[in-house]
């Protein structure tokens, strides 16, 4: 623990910090660039320069250890001359196209010139130029803006996994470029954005739209996937205009994916924003007063057997109080919330989380991957592996279908078989899984959404209570889901009750005319051609798969228009703010659900927020406790069966369109075209 | 140089080292540890670009990166780095004309001037026919024989704009003018006769 005295002050830090952290710990702002917390050390901007004494030079603080004794000045004439130099440096090849650049006012280079800038500059000669970069759909480059920080290059090598930027040619010449012209194949590529301390990487979509000053920022829960991001979401008038991560150190870091970022345009295209009636086999627009004239026509002496409710991926925990206590006082038993026909039986909490949580991955020391592919089922999560992975001592075995989560994978098996000879010892990887101190097992969808997906939880729980996933403070069992909506509906409950049927039970009993009526709250993933023989009501935010066969249509609210909780993988609960208002003549759900009720004669008496987040916590308490994760107790879980010999398959064929707001997004179509063919090829040998 | 790395250079399809070229590597690999292969993206770079005459297309870089199991933007930002990787097709004969400051204090603009003249293009550009590529290079290391001219392996020395013009033209011919210094003094042996050891040893 090196003392070291700063501006006069002397203070402690922990071994290993560098002068730049010592001086962030004693409260000195150090201007830089190229520095970044969570990226390597580079060093080359040199604008975080500080006197050190007894050094004959300036020093750059953020590749400095900080020592014993050291005597640092950052705040000394010495140092402000230092720093005026570098900008004038970093200035002279920088164009002044402030006005129309999109990082204005929230650009650091334009702050630092505040501070220490010249008021003129001395450099007659010509500017230098550079071409700009074909990135792909997502990234816009200004290359002539680029400063030559490095950051862009470090994130994709480091954090990202995906080395596709790099510094060309050199010295005066040198060029930030992937040199191929081609769209980078990262899924978390958006973030180069954010790390560009100038403009010279923007967002493509959100290019020249808006500025940051007219902006409203809400800060809000990203839903594209179980994660949980946490984000700000950046309106202007009734329109979101761009979405950014906010920090959360335990689930996103300071990172969020691509379909986080860049799905909003899908919020403006396709949306139901009116409530429409099937009349003469067409959806004709029609009020609220007649929707729910129709559905207490079709609804109100329906028995509660004939019925059935389905919730799809995006639904909020609002929402899905509300289904519960119109089911239960209709008397309907088949409820699913499982769209995807996970066999997850949903009686113990630790079954159906990711118990180590996102964070825990850093104790980690063995991963069994079963049946998953993080990368495209939860980017961060898959982040955080490969974060896992870089600190080294990180072995990770995967029972499934092969794929580059960009990291080293050893391939032990595609199915259900290989999972059973681990549980039962008599596989080679077994041997490391026990010694293993902290290890750890994912499940995928793909590995409990089928048949045999009982029989694969009940593997999944003897591997993890006889090779000692479960310690002191220690849960190595994880379920990763894809769905936002998944967790909390499993916490509340929302599960076939007595005699109900699950999802293929009630598409088996619309079939067999056994059920009349399906309600769908944003359910898209399902066979809807199924339900011909059904009244369909849809309650959802796009006209995606499930709108067009259905005969009642309820317009709702996407995540970005409402004031609602999400609950992540981890189980942990989360408030999503209203950012803009739902289109026309669209409403939150709960109170679409609540209208519903009282219209039926069964009127659920909770008549505002707090009084359903209230009977949410009655429901299940740990919902209540907003951004804390409660940690499940174990149990039992899993049923016993036969397996079948099919390979785990991953439900995530294209990462850019999971859900209708991302079908609907034209970005996400376009990064679906053009980033993930050409890795389709690869998979199939026609590449390198 | 180019600012972009396509559009500029002409597509070539594939690229694979020659069986020849595989048993040169197979030596240059025995010198580095298994998992640090990618410290011989140098000598492969430079057998690759001889094996193609001159030039490193994209696909003979990709092959390298592949070959070597390191990324691919990693053998560009070498390829690219280095001043004697051609990134773009360029004449047979390389005649590079070295301008860093003792070279121009000897005269290297003569020197320019004359290969301007002779091959009849200018610095960054071959000729018609293919046969020779001008440019200008920062320092070859040779000062003492300043200015000098590095056509292909050999260095010409001492030059003057008629001695360069002779070198060339002897080039033109297609004959091989004999390599060092162009004035007739012996390595770099002071310009104006011995000013030391001026006395015969005994």
């Amino acid at each position: 623990m090196p003392k070291l005295v700063i501006d006069g002050e002397e203070i402690e830090v922990p071994a290993g910090y560098t002068v730049f952290q010592a001086c962030e710990l004693a409260g000195k702002e150090i201007p830089h660039f190229c520095y970044h917390p969570r990226l390597n050390i580079a060093g080359n901007c040199r604008m975080c320069l500080v006197e050190i004494e007894k050094s004959p030079k300036p020093v750059a603080s953020c590749a400095m250890p900080a020592a014993e004794g050291m005597v640092v000045h950052t705040d000394s004439p010495l140092v402000h001359k230092a720093r005026k130099g570098v900008l004038e440096f970093l200035l002279i090849n920088h164009p002044l196209d402030c006005p129309i650049c999109d990082q204005g006012g929230e650009c650091d280079l334009q702050d630092l010139t505040l501070f220490y800038g010249p008021d003129h500059s001395r450099f007659e000669e010509n500017k230098r130029a550079v071409a700009d970069k074909y990135l792909g759909p997502l990234v816009a480059t200004h290359m002539t803006r680029c400063i030559h920080c490095t950051r862009c290059i470090r994130f994709l090598t480091e954090v990202a996994g995906v080395p596709e930027l790099g510094g060309c040619w050199r010295g005066e010449h040198l060029e930030i470029t992937n040199y191929i012209e081609r769209a980078l194949h990262s899924e978390l590529q958006g973030n180069i954005i954010d790390l560009c301390p100038v403009g010279a990487l923007n967002s493509k979509p959100y290019q020249y739209r808006a500025r940051i000053w007219e902006l409203k920022k809400t800060e809000s829960i990203d839903v594209m996937d179980a994660v949980g991001s946490n984000i700000r979401v950046d309106a202007r008038g009734n329109e979101v205009m761009r979405i950014l991560p906010r920090l959360h150190e335990e689930v996103n870091e300071e990172w969020i994916s691509d379909k986080t970022r860049f799905a909003y345009d899908g919020l403006k295209y396709r949306r139901l924003d009116v409530p429409m009636v099937r009349r003469d086999g067409r959806l004709v627009e029609a009020s609220w007063r007649e929707a729910f004239r129709t559905l207490v026509d079709r609804m109100g002496e329906l028995p509660g057997e004939r019925m059935a409710f389905v919730l799809g991926d995006l639904v909020d925990a609002e929402s899905m109080v509300l289904v519960r206590e119109l089911a239960e006082r209709l008397g309907c038993p088949h409820v699913d919330c499982r769209q995807d026909g996970a066999k997850i039986e949903g009686r113990l909490r630790a079954e159906y989380l990711f118990n180590t949580t996102i964070a825990g991955i850093e104790q980690a020391d063995f991963c069994l991957l079963v049946g998953t592919n993080p990368r495209w089922e939860a980017p961060l999560v898959n982040a955080r592996l490969r974060k896992r992975w870089r600190m080294g001592g990180f072995r990770v075995a995967r029972i499934g279908a092969p794929f580059d989560l960009t990291y080293p994978v050893e391939d032990i098996g595609e199915g259900p078989e290989t999972l059973k000879a681990v549980a039962e010892g008599e596989h080679e990887i077994c041997e490391a899984l026990a010694k293993a101190e902290r290890p750890m097992l994912v499940l995928g969808p793909g590995a409990v959404a089928r048949a045999d997906g009982a029989a694969v939880l009940a593997l999944a729980h003897r591997i993890s209570e006889r090779f000692g996933l479960l310690g002191e403070g220690w849960n190595g069992y994880n379920l990763l889901h894809t769905a936002a909506a998944r967790v909390a509906g499993l916490d509340l409950g929302l599960l076939p009750g007595e005699g109900g049927r699950d999802l293929a039970g009630i598409l088996k009993g619309v079939e067999a005319g056994e059920i009349e009526l399906v309600w769908l709250l944003g359910a898209d993933e399902i066979e809807v051609s199924r339900l011909a023989g059904a009244f369909v009501i849809y309650q959802g935010t796009h006209g995606d798969r499930a709108a067009p066969v259905a005969d009642l249509v309820l317009p709702g609210a996407a995540y970005t228009e409402k004031n609602a909780t999400w609950v992540n993988l981890e189980g942990r609960p989360q408030h999503g703010r209203l950012a803009v208002f739902p289109p026309g003549e669209a409403r939150e759900d709960w109170k679409i659900l609540r209208a519903a009720s009282e219209a039926l004669g069964r009127t659920v008496p909770l008549d505002n927020i707090f009084a359903v987040r209230a009977r949410m916590a009655e429901l299940a308490p740990q919902l209540a406790r907003i951004d804390s994760v409660t940690p499940a107790e174990w149990g039992g879980f899993g049923r016993r069966g036969r397996l079948t010999e099919a390979p785990f398959v991953s439900p995530i064929a294209d990462f850019y369109l999971t859900n209708p707001i991302a079908r609907a997004s034209k970005v996400m179509r376009q990064c679906s075209a053009e980033i993930l063919r050409p890795v389709n090829e690869k998979a199939t040998g026609t590449h390198g | 140089m180019s600012t972009t790395g396509e559009g500029m250079a002409p597509e070539v399809e594939s690229f694979a080292f020659s069986e020849e070229n595989l048993e040169k590597i197979r030596g240059i690999l025995a010198r580095y540890p298994e998992d640090r292969r990618a410290s011989a993206v140098l000598p492969l770079l430079h057998l690759a670009q001889e094996q193609h005459g001159g030039w490193l297309p994209r696909a003979a870089l990709d092959h390298v990166a592949d070959f070597l199991g390191m990324p691919r933007i990693q053998v560009y930002e070498v390829a690219t780095f280095y001043d004697m990787f051609n990134t773009e097709p360029v004449g047979r004969i390389q005649v590079r004309v070295c301008t860093t400051t003792p070279c121009w204090l000897c005269g290297s603009d003569e020197v320019l001037r004359a290969c301007r003249e002779v091959l009849g293009v200018e610095v960054g550009e071959s000729t018609p026919d293919g046969r020779f590529y001008l440019r200008e290079f920062e320092c070859l290391g040779a000062c003492a024989n300043a200015p000098v001219l590095w056509v292909d392996d050999d260095y010409f020395e001492d030059l003057d704009y008629a001695r360069t013009k002779a070198v060339l033209e002897a080039l033109k011919r297609g004959e091989r003018p004999r390599p060092g210094p162009q004035s007739g003094r012996r390595g770099s042996m002071p310009a104006g006769g011995k000013t030391t050891l001026l006395f015969e040893e005994k």
